[in-house]
């Protein structure tokens, strides 16, 4: 294969059918794979499919580059990153889940930023090099630089790309249709706010000290504002003039990469899951984009099942905060209503110990722990284990109550305690448990706060109306906690005043040790 | 191909992901996350495309870089959501 033979995209199109096959096959594959995450029994299986379609899909493209100059970049690009998601992939503790996704999915968005840029290249390369043969008056000495086939293909590769048409039996070379200038533009923008804000996604849940209070701006959502008017004019730009698309692409990816960052860096740890499910949807959506620039149907399918799912796990997060996703990264929580944290507090806070907690759970029959991220912080989802299973084999009818926002990710709170070998049947939704709440002896809050805030039920509350753990409603509730701080929300929790409330100060893992062994000595 | 049929494959697509993934139980919303995410590493197709045609010398290093990227993506999600979905195994 000459260097030109392959001048533009390998649209689709040009690829044989067996690969298009190939390609609905892993589509297939990954809807397939999806569809086994439905259940945890079928879940390892749903994956091995789907990652069985991205090793097809791979498979069948790697031919169509086989051998020419570039084939060793592309073998040498898979293997280096190859090697870096394997490392960090088994490295990574099962605490640090949250920042690992962000990251790789980072890595996702610039993908297609580099992608799309590099297609704007290969098309402005394809259009130059059709004039040069095509549109010199028909000059067609100049082809003496070329063989025919050479000739043949760059016409066939032009007429492919659209930017080739015959008008009265006269060549007439356009430029980069305008369908791919969109996507090329969307692709950049999408993946460069996907990109920069996982980033800062990551930096703020690995707790980098520059994070530690969210940052905002003097005029921060005026300078959103106008950011994003910046980046709809450099879309425009890059539209309006396929000529220069390549370099007007360079200050759309600068404003977009900035804008990922002031989006994201006001959002409170709280607001963290919603953030890491939208940047999700984000990357799908970007490989979607790159796929209409391309022209690949797998790259569409399966960018727009992601984007899908992505939207979906935003919604039911901000479902479970009761706020809407603009209120999410455009407001913030207005804890200034609510009543100091004395007066609630004074003279009502009765703290507990080990031993007394040891002594009321031999006479309990029905205990309900709630995990929150102060467990994850604690790591004390491991000595919890013992306790659980010792509860479980006396009365048997315990659990865990997890509410969909607790930790920093969809679903952090079952990864945490699926490693430690909790069954997942015993892991409940809070919607599904709160109506039994009332039958239960004892509730054990481990690091959760806001989602156990029974203020949420009152309308003037800063968090009103979000969903949370009825735990009030428990005979007794001991909640482990360092102190009386207020949660992310930054109000204070009149649950830890409750005549049914005991406080357990300490930290998470410290105190769940103490109180195994207090429960031996007992 | 034509742009329409793009649009109705892209149109389509969304749909089944909406109607397969409402059904993700919450218990797997993290491996679900992590799974989607790999698979959005299917830019990898797109990357090894540009990367390896050697159109121009930028298009191959851009490309270049989205391969080792997109990459990271795809081993590392997949790698990721297996070691995560190994701990729901019920326990005999």
């Amino acid at each position: 294969m000459t260097p030109y033979a392959s001048t533009v995209t390998l649209a689709a199109g040009d690829l044989p059918a067996w690969a298009m096959i190939a390609y609905l096959v892993a589509a297939v594959l990954f809807i397939l794979g999806i569809k086994g995450l439905t259940h945890p029994r079928t879940a390892v299986r749903g994956n091995l499919m789907s990652a069985v379609g991205m090793l097809i899909a791979v498979a069948v493209t790697l031919p169509s580059v086989m051998g020419g100059l570039g084939w060793g970049v592309v073998i040498a690009g898979m293997v280096v990153g190859g090697a870096i998601g394997t490392i960090a992939a088994t490295r990574v503790q099962m605490t640090a889940m949250p920042q690992m996704v962000a990251i790789f999915n980072g890595f996702g968005g610039g993908a297609s930023i580099f992608v799309a840029w590099a297609e704007l290249s290969s098309f402005k390369k394809v259009i130059a090099k059709a004039h040069e043969i095509f549109n010199e008056q028909g000059q067609l000495d100049i082809a003496t630089t070329y063989t025919l086939d050479q000739i043949a293909t760059i016409k066939q590769n032009a007429i492919d790309a659209g930017v080739l048409t015959f008008n009265n039996g006269l060549a007439e070379i356009g430029t980069i249709p305008l369908p791919v200038l969109i996507a090329t533009a969307l692709a950049g923008l999408i993946g460069s706010v996907t990109f920069s804000g996982s980033f800062i996604a990551f930096g703020k849940l690995q707790e980098f000290k520059v994070f530690w209070n969210p940052w905002v701006l003097p005029a921060h959502q005026l300078l959103n504002a106008l950011l994003f008017v910046v980046a709809v004019g450099c879309t425009v730009l890059v539209i309006a003039y396929p000529d220069a698309a390549f370099w007007w692409y360079l200050p759309l990816v600068i404003v977009a990469l900035v804008m990922g960052v002031t989006l994201t860096c006001p959002i409170g740890g709280a607001d963290m899951p919603v953030v890491i499910a939208l940047l999700n949807s984000y990357s799908g959506l970007a490989a979607a984009a790159t796929g209409f620039v391309i022209n690949n149907t797998v790259l569409i399918i399966a960018g727009s099942l992601v984007g899908a799912s992505g939207i979906i796990l935003t919604v039911i997060m901000c479902k479970a905060m009761n706020r809407s996703l603009v209120n999410v990264i455009f407001g913030k929580i207005d804890a200034s209503k609510s009543t100091s944290s004395d007066d609630i507090y004074e003279g009502r806070i009765k703290a507990t110990s080990a031993d007394e907690i040891a002594m009321m759970l031999d006479g309990v029959q029905r205990v309900v722990i709630v995990p929150g991220y102060g467990m994850a912080v604690a790591q004390a989802q491991h000595p919890v284990r013992d306790p659980f299973n010792e509860l479980e084999a006396r009365a048997g009818n315990g659990g865990f109550a997890v509410h969909p926002v607790a930790g920093r990710m969809p679903g952090h709170m079952n990864v945490l305690l699926a490693e430690v070998d909790i069954p997942y049947e015993k892991l409940i939704e809070s919607d599904n448990i709160n109506p039994h709440l009332d039958t239960v002896d004892m509730a054990i809050v481990l690091g959760a706060n806001d989602v156990v805030n029974p203020d949420a039920r009152k309308p003037d509350s800063a968090i009103a109306g979000m969903p949370i753990v009825d735990v009030d409603k428990c005979r007794t509730v001991v909640v482990i906690k360092r102190s009386l701080s207020p949660g992310f929300a930054g109000i204070p929790n009149p649950l830890f005043a409750l005549d049914n409330a005991l406080m357990f100060f300490g930290d998470g893992r410290k105190t769940i040790e103490d109180l195994v062994t207090a429960v031996k000595e007992n | 191909m034509t742009l329409v049929l793009m649009l109705t494959i892209f149109v389509l697509a969304i749909f089944i992901g909406f109607e397969i993934i409402t059904k993700v139980p919450p218990t797997l919303h993290t491996p679900l996350m992590s799974g989607s995410n790999a698979i959005s590493g299917i830019t990898l197709v797109g990357a090894v495309i540009s990367a390896g045609q050697h159109a121009t010398a930028l298009a191959t290093i851009f490309g270049f870089i989205a391969v080792v990227m997109a990459t990271i993506n795809v081993v590392g999600g997949y790698l990721v959501t297996h070691r995560m979905l190994g701990m729901f195994r019920k326990k005999d």
